[in-house]
């Protein structure tokens, strides 16, 4: 949790305090002593062997943490887990960027990593659906699929020998995405799940959570094909009816509403440092609805210490199950 | 004019040994990876570090490690008349050049190979020390944004008036000319990074100043953790 930067009442402070306490006093503290700076120490067992990873280098035959973090320890591997970094990139991992440079049979993205990345034209799918060779034609009209700012969905598909990132949209899943709104949070807040897109049934809205801390919140759109798209323009373009072409692109203002309520679920969740998935995200919208607080509210420091008071409940309910 | 009375006490009433008080914190500046307040005395400095990421220029992109560019500039209202100051004078390329290497020395840049680090270092309250304080702040700030590094980097000046010398000068001790000796080191595995002097000293004097300002240096690295 980074800096709070809220205006809390004392009343309020001590609840958050407590909230937060009884937090750490739930999860599994294994490992509460094993927080380290640049340059401290790792305490290792010498004798055994052990795998040097992410965070560490060898100083002197003693290991030594690079940056300021969490010591983790899977089997023989030490590690440290940084809090702050950029996105630690894998393949397979769903990520959501937004296009910087329209290059010669490229798109370069931004995500949060220390480099772009780049969608290779081959690997996007083609407008009209048809798997073919990329021509000369759709090199040169690589603009009317992506174009500067805009917002991508896509996985990563391997790393380059240079470090760099290669991305792939080839599913119906993946590509441009309109409506709505993107919301930048810290990558470690994003963990591995099996599903990263969720459909909000309740809300009509869809909800993308890219691993690199890019989080789309957007109007549910039915078919992801441009195919289908591009055919509704032409026709209603066709027509003429302006009255139509302007209902097609309106987002209804309850949907508007819900989109703003679910961003500021989840900012409230990432500045208390929470785990962000679906689950979450939904208790803390619906808490927020049953106590009528108003969308703008949500950032208040009232409703940050709820959600802390809630996320500690919960927790503390989920452990006596077990 | 006395800079060290008879009993000892230099003009803010610190013994020779003694530095300023020292204040570092973390703060949030919005887009920033990683940001840092560091105080010493009434020297107040802002660091902020964003990276790694693109280079923007690519011809300047280095193909297996990162590349370290560093900004120091003073605000209007830092010193005690408020003056404009030209982006690229001369004192604050040379500052610049200071900070960057020095940095540039600790941070683990091959790990990041085609990506560029920015540290932009503001004085906000200037009173003797800036550099040191810059290079205290950098560090903090690179430590926030989780930027893997060998060891932190502290600074500290020392000089040597009136036969004495004297730890962490002051802006009124410093602008009397003498002799004024900055040191950074890595606290860890004990090595100098950075060793600037202005005017002349005897080299066994030199040698003592030096080694009271590595020890301020240490000092600082025993705060910081």
């Amino acid at each position: 949790m980074r800096g709070l930067q809220l205006p809390l009442t004392q009343t309020q402070r001590v609840r958050l305090q407590r909230a937060l306490e009884k937090l750490e006093s739930l999860s599994a503290k294994a490992n509460s002593d094993a927080s380290v700076i640049i340059a401290d120490s790792i305490p290792v067992n010498y004798e055994d062997a052990f795998l040097k990873g992410h965070g560490t280098t060898d100083l002197n035959g003693e290991l030594v943490a690079t940056v300021c973090g969490v010591v983790e320890r899977v089997n023989k591997l030490v590690y440290v887990r940084s809090l702050r970094a950029k996105y630690k990139p894998e393949v397979g991992d769903i990520v959501i960027g937004r296009v910087v440079e329209v290059a010669p049979k490229r798109w370069r993205l931004e995500i949060n990593f220390s480099q772009d990345a780049i969608l290779m034209l081959s690997s996007m799918n083609m407008p009209d659906g048809i798997q073919r060779r990329r021509t000369a034609l759709d090199e040169l009209n690589m603009r009317t699929v992506f174009e500067e700012n805009d917002v991508v969905c896509a996985e990563v598909r391997n790393f380059q020998n240079d470090g760099s990132l290669q991305l792939q949209a080839r599913s119906q899943k993946y590509g441009k995405l309109e409506k709505g709104q993107l919301l930048t949070i810290d990558p470690y807040l994003v963990k591995r799940s099996k599903q990263h897109f969720h459909h909000l049934e309740k809300y009509g809205i869809d909800l993308i959570l890219g691993r690199n801390g890019f989080i789309w919140i957007g109007e549910h759109v039915e078919a992801r094909d441009s195919m289908i798209k591009d055919q509704v323009i032409n026709s209603e373009q066709a027509t003429s009816l302006q009255g139509q072409e302007q209902e097609q692109s309106y987002t209804p203002l309850e949907t508007r509403q819900n989109i703003c309520r679910i961003a500021n679920a989840i900012r409230v969740l990432s500045t208390l440092g929470f785990r962000v998935d679906a689950e979450v995200i939904m208790e803390t919208v619906s808490l927020s609805i049953s106590l009528n607080i108003d969308i703008h509210e949500m950032l208040g420091s009232e409703f940050h210490v709820l959600v802390a008071e809630r996320e500690a409940e919960r927790r503390s309910l989920s452990k006596r199950k077990r | 004019m006395e800079y060290v009375s008879h009993d000892g006490l230099r003009i803010d009433g610190r013994r020779p040994m003694e530095m300023r008080q020292l204040c570092a914190q973390i703060v949030d500046v919005a887009k920033a990876d990683g940001s840092a307040v560091f105080e010493m005395g009434k020297t107040k400095v802002i660091a902020a570090v964003y990276g790694p990421r693109e280079v923007q220029n690519k011809s300047q992109q280095i193909r297996d490690q990162a590349m370290v560019r560093c900004e120091y500039s003073m605000a209007n209202f830092s010193t005690g008349d408020r003056m404009r100051r030209p982006k690229g004078d001369r004192r604050s390329t040379e500052i610049s050049l200071v900070i960057r290497q020095t940095m540039e020395a600790c941070i683990l840049t091959h790990l990041m190979p085609q990506s560029q680090i920015d540290i932009f270092v503001q004085v906000l309250q200037a009173d003797g020390g800036t550099r040191s304080a810059c290079i205290n702040a950098a560090t903090l700030a690179l430590a926030d944004a989780g930027i893997p590094m060998h060891d932190i980097v502290t600074s500290c000046s020392a000089g040597y008036l009136n036969s004495t010398p004297l730890l962490d000068l002051n802006y009124t001790e410093d602008s009397t000319g003498g002799p004024d000796v900055t040191v950074g080191i890595l606290p860890k595995l004990d090595e100098v990074t950075l060793l600037q002097m202005d005017a002349k000293l005897l080299v066994d004097i030199f040698e003592n100043v030096m080694q009271l300002a590595i020890e301020g240096c240490k000092a600082i690295a025993n705060y910081i953790r």
